[in-house]
């Protein structure tokens, strides 16, 4: 199981691509970390999700 | 005359910085319009698959944005955020934001310094929000902040210039841009912050919370306008006591 925004998916062996693809996510808005390190854009395609990890989506919002 | 104000190199007309929280993202079109603002602030969350609507979208072309680092608790929090601010590609502004209290909201100027030291470093043009004290704006400044932003009055509480005598100083004794934020409740205290000479001012809730948003946000463009304006005048002098009458003192009908 891969913990994504704090659910448990069941993402291990997919690519970071596949995972935004399937959780229905615009890549062109979000930023990824996966284990606290952040995963370029370039590496979607190649950067592979593991049993364990810890990956943080995140946007842009509204706020001050 | 030219009078721009320069953050990080980069060159603004405008002195009036949007906050974009707490209100509809179809305002912000009209918000950013008629507040005149070349700069607008944006927080970092986890993306949210169930709204389809990207702030992104409605933000005007040619308008700088400044992601703050909300949430941080910390130093290293706040690097983190900002790191993932800059890698969702939208230039390599921050606003550092560190907060431990969540009664009052203050910012924790100590963990600001060393967030802005890292920052700096890697390349960020970092406008720390921080609580008025001088020895802290001044490791700000050697720290290599772009600009110091301290506080008016509490975050949200429209309470205006509440540390008023104290962003005097930094203003007085900081070689860069004093920006004011948080607390700015109404168009009149913007104007009194831009006449001691502040270098910009910013709001959000003050506009989220109007009656009429656009309204509002074209109130502060005037106000942050009319303050610089009387700011680079030169405000009269103040008596101490006693009067000065305006007309000449000869010549009266007996």
């Amino acid at each position: 199981m891969v913990r994504i925004n704090g659910k448990e998916i069941a993402a291990a062996g997919k690519t970071v691509a596949e995972c935004l693809s399937d959780g229905g996510f615009d890549k062109t808005r979000v930023a990824v970390e996966i284990n606290g390190n952040i995963v370029p854009k370039s590496r979607y395609e190649a950067a592979i999700l593991a049993d364990g990890d810890s990956v943080e989506i995140v946007s842009f919002v509204g706020g001050g | 005359m030219e009078d721009k104000l320069v953050i990080g190199g980069h060159e603004f007309t405008s002195r009036f910085i949007l906050g974009s929280g707490k209100y509809s993202l179809k305002l912000i079109e009209a918000a950013v319009h008629d507040a005149g603002a070349e700069i607008i602030t944006l927080a970092v969350r986890r993306a949210n698959t169930a709204e389809h609507e990207n702030i992104l979208d409605y933000i005007p072309r040619g308008v700088t944005l400044l992601p703050n680092t909300s949430g941080a608790r910390n130093a290293q929090e706040a690097v983190r955020i900002a790191r993932l601010a800059r890698e969702l590609g939208c230039g390599n502004f921050v606003k550092i934001e560190i907060m431990r209290d969540s009664k009052y909201l203050l910012p924790d100027n100590d963990e600001t310094v060393r967030a802005t030291e890292i920052l700096v470093r890697e390349g960020f043009v970092v406008m720390p929000y921080m609580y008025p004290d001088l020895y802290a704006a001044r490791a700000l400044a050697d720290a290599g902040a772009a600009a110091v932003m301290p506080l008016a009055s509490p975050i949200g509480s429209n309470r205006g210039l509440a540390t008023r005598d104290f962003i005097k100083i930094l203003i007085d004794e900081i070689d860069l841009p004093i920006i004011v934020d948080a607390g700015i409740g109404k168009p009149s205290q913007a104007c009194e912050a831009m006449e001691m000479g502040a270098a910009a001012v910013m709001a959000n809730t003050a506009l989220a919370t109007a009656g009429n948003l656009p309204m509002m946000a074209s109130a502060f463009k005037n106000a942050v306008e009319a303050g610089r304006k009387a700011y680079l005048a030169g405000l009269g002098r103040v008596l101490e006591r006693g009067a000065s009458a305006s007309d000449q003192l000869t010549g009266f009908l007996r």
